[in-house]
């Protein structure tokens, strides 16, 4: 077993173990916990591949930024205490069985398919310079004109939830 | 092919991530559960764009790119949906799905 397989070992248990807990722990704010592991067992294996600007988007961005919004609003919201109700059989069973079908057709579909060899190209590309020259060249494999949308729906988002929150004068 | 990671792994681990989030999203009433599911499920997208990126085309940048846009998505909706929880939350005193049956003002 080499070490990167050994890393993708951990990562992949983490992930797995601890998004089964986001789902079923019944206290709100160990599952956010729980989600803040996952989020930072996917940037450890966004790192193993090599991916280190990605990883560290998803840090700051997800672990950093999200989880910390979903834990505010977790505690407006509800008493730190507090347990929710076990979810009833009748609405576990068709669940479960609606997630593992496709779990389970969906991992023989993978395991049958056959993936063809890496196209071998030239060099590494992950370097920061190149991810920056590309999201604003309006060439081949350019990036400006989705890097512009999301600005303007990132602007959208943020007047939204300024007007959607803010209180009302009655 | 990944340095002894084949990419058939990353894509279970992907695939088991994404199902546990959809098992979430139809079991969970609560609707900050909910959106916790929801980012599950598009973190698993962008485990597999990454993984199918650099494994099968190590020279491109595609895949990343669409796990930032993704990412970046993530982030708008997740802030949207948390105003619209507070909201709720500040008209009716619960944000159960199944009490939330009142959408008019």
């Amino acid at each position: 077993m080499t070490i990167n397989q050994f890393m993708f070992a951990i990562f992949a248990a983490i992930i797995i173990i601890f998004s089964i807990l986001t789902v079923t722990s019944r206290r709100i704010l160990r599952a956010a916990t729980f989600l803040l592991f996952v989020l930072v067992a996917t940037a450890g294996m966004y790192f193993l591949l090599r991916f280190n600007f990605l990883a560290a988007i998803q840090l700051t961005l997800y672990a950093g930024g999200i989880v910390v919004l979903i834990i505010f609003s977790i505690l407006l919201t509800s008493h730190i205490a507090e347990k929710l109700d076990a979810p009833s059989w009748k609405k576990v069973i068709p669940a479960f069985l609606a997630a593992a079908v496709g779990a389970v057709i969906t991992i023989i579909t993978i395991l049958q398919y056959d993936f063809p060899k890496a196209i071998v190209a030239d060099g590494d590309r992950t370097n920061i310079r190149e991810i920056a020259q590309s999201l604003i060249s309006t060439e081949k494999f350019g990036y400006a004109l989705p890097f512009e949308v999301i600005s303007i729906l990132l602007l959208a988002a943020m007047v939204g939830a300024i007007i959607l929150a803010k209180k009302r004068k009655d | 092919m990944f340095e002894g990671v084949p990419l058939h792994w990353f894509l279970i681990t992907g695939t088991i991530m994404f199902f546990v989030g959809i098992y979430g999203f139809l079991v969970r009433k609560n609707l900050i559960t909910l959106l916790m599911s929801l980012e599950l499920v598009l973190n698993s997208v962008n485990i597999n764009f990454v993984a199918i990126n650099k494994i099968l085309y190590p020279g491109h940048l595609e895949g990343m790119f669409f796990s930032v846009f993704i990412i970046a998505v993530a982030a708008a909706e997740a802030s949207v949906a948390i105003a619209i929880i507070i909201n709720i939350y500040r008209r009716l005193v619960n944000i159960d799905v199944e009490k939330v049956n009142e959408m008019k003002y």
